[in-house]
């Protein structure tokens, strides 16, 4: 009596799940803002959702394809400027949890968003930091989702552009007035958390019909598994259904304009 | 005070070859109309501040405007890159270009601690970041209070600042509404300032939105004021168009291409005299 649903969809319910009600979450463009508003349309409705742009509590009605959308704006309860987003409320302690993604990643969930390549002579050319370096260091802990594949998760990352534990393991140890950093990585195969000890990222669930083999084939390092694996939980229907009468409905209006 | 001047002779009056000029407006009020009006008139060698170089300094570098590019992400949102930043960068094509990369965070700071008078702007930032690296206007500084390692980056203090905004009145007052980016910051840190607007109204004071807590810029501290029709196309202005996303999508392909680029700079920028190059609304 199984329910048909992709792995994408497995990954954005996953990743919403992680996000309850009395959370103040910092939502990076992409998946996280499809996962965190999902979030508020089904378990967690009092969630609060803040983009960079300024829009303090907003409860878009489509998902936003520039993370200052107008959009963002009109259904947000107040709008602030750039400086006072980062500074006030960032900065200021009043973000509970950082939600992003990344171009790459590496075993102690250091985020590359820069390049591919040497700094001087990149192969290719990312967009670069945005908000992400001080979201994951300014946030009280940080969520991350991406697609899993030997390209985006690698040993060690081109480039920090944004510190997850560092190149050691030991990159907030010590630092004043820091959060707890990655706390779980969710993707379309498996939920990670960093080890309590070392930091590095171990698979603690995998998802529906996903084996450990599929995990190591697409993590460009020898990927831990935790001693008791679990099996994360199936979508529901519910959550589906509104999943995709989201993206519906987003796609109908960036289509139309 | 603020000067009514055309858009046209804003930008030659106030745009040098060789200055520093940011064209604020954060995803949302973006100065294309004034962009596209320094593409026309041939500026070189600019120094462009931007948090987010979007489409506007993805046209500005292909058209050769540009030497160097300060920015903190770079990237056409939600589609993929900038396909002209990433030639110039990557090729040198139409010329080299110099980056010098941030985070939003440092960089909200800077145009702060610009409009504040300040030489540096403070932050708790870039911690483990190898930003600081490849970017020598990143420093650390020890608080002298707590003794808490802290970044610092220059004041950002452009040559010239545009920005577009709503509705201006016959005093040059300006009103900014939405998303309002740093769009104040970066008309208060600039040595002179265009603002250019959608419509000018009599008196903002006694327009029937008016809010006594609504960013408004005043007249006597902005130099020159240019109407500027849906100036912000393909982004947009709150209350007057949407974001025109299928151009920002279609900008892809025309962006890939240098003979691509090439035509649509000389169809909408060049043999089009003020008319909004990005779709209609």
């Amino acid at each position: 009596m199984s329910i048909e649903y992709t792995s994408s969809e497995m990954m954005t319910v996953t990743a919403a799940r992680a996000l309850e009600n009395g959370m103040t979450c910092f939502v990076g463009i992409g998946l996280p803002s499809e996962a965190a508003n999902l979030a508020r349309l089904t378990h967690a409705p009092d969630v609060v959702l803040i983009y960079e742009s300024g829009t303090l509590q907003t409860r878009p009605e489509v998902l936003p394809l520039s993370i200052g959308d107008g959009e963002l704006a009109e259904s947000a309860l107040t709008t602030v400027a750039v400086p006072e987003m980062f500074r006030y409320w960032l900065q200021g302690g009043k973000i509970s949890v950082g939600f992003l993604g990344t171009a790459q990643i590496d075993r102690y969930a250091n985020l590359n968003t820069t390049l591919i390549g040497d700094y001087h002579d990149p192969k290719v050319r990312l967009p670069g930091g945005g908000g992400a370096p001080e979201i994951a260091t300014n946030a009280g802990e940080v969520f991350i989702t991406l697609k899993h594949s030997k390209r985006a998760f690698v040993k060690d990352v081109d480039f920090v552009t944004t510190l997850g534990f560092g190149r050691d393991g030991k990159g907030r140890d010590g630092v004043p007035n820091i959060g707890k950093g990655p706390t779980r990585v969710i993707t379309d195969l498996c939920v990670m958390k960093p080890d309590p000890e070392t930091k590095e990222l171990t698979v603690v669930s995998l998802h529906p019909g996903v084996s450990r083999e599929d995990v190591c084939d697409a993590t460009g390092w020898e990927i831990r598994f935790a001693g008791e694996l679990a099996s994360t939980p199936e979508p529901s229907a519910h959550e589906l259904e509104i999943l995709r009468e989201l993206k519906e409905r987003t796609e109908r209006q960036h289509a139309g304009e | 005070m603020a000067e009514f001047l055309s858009l046209h002779d804003a930008v030659a009056r106030y745009v040098e070859d060789g200055a520093t000029v940011a064209m604020e407006g954060f995803t949302h009020l973006i100065p294309f109309a004034a962009g596209h009006e320094v593409i026309r008139q041939k500026k070189r060698d600019l120094t462009l501040i931007r948090m987010t170089p979007d489409l506007i300094y993805d046209q500005l570098i292909g058209a050769g405007c540009a030497k160097k590019v300060i920015f903190s992400w770079g990237g056409n949102p939600g589609v993929g890159s900038l396909h002209r930043l990433r030639d110039a960068v990557e090729k040198g094509w139409p010329r080299q270009i110099e980056i010098l990369e941030h985070s939003h965070a440092a960089m909200a700071c800077a145009f702060e601690a610009g409009a504040a008078g300040l030489p540096l702007a403070v932050l708790r930032g870039y911690v483990g970041s190898e930003l600081p690296n490849v970017n020598d206007q990143i420093k650390f500084i020890e608080c002298p209070f707590t003794g808490e390692r802290l970044a610092a980056v220059p004041a950002v203090r452009p040559d010239v600042s545009i920005v577009h905004a709503q509705k201006a009145d016959r005093k040059g007052n300006v009103l900014v509404e939405g998303i309002v980016g740093v769009q104040k910051e970066a008309v208060l840190a600039a040595a002179k300032s265009i603002v250019t607007v959608e419509e000018i109204v009599e008196d903002l004071i006694a327009e029937p939105d008016y809010h006594p807590n609504a960013c408004i810029i005043p007249g006597w501290a902005i130099d020159a004021i240019a109407v500027a029709e849906k100036g912000a196309l393909p982004s947009y202005a709150h209350g007057y168009y949407p974001r025109n996303n299928r151009f920002y999508k279609e900008w892809d392909a025309i962006a890939r291409d240098r003979d691509a680029f090439t035509r649509w700079l000389d169809e909408n920028v060049f043999h089009q005299d003020d008319k909004p190059a990005g779709g209609e609304a």
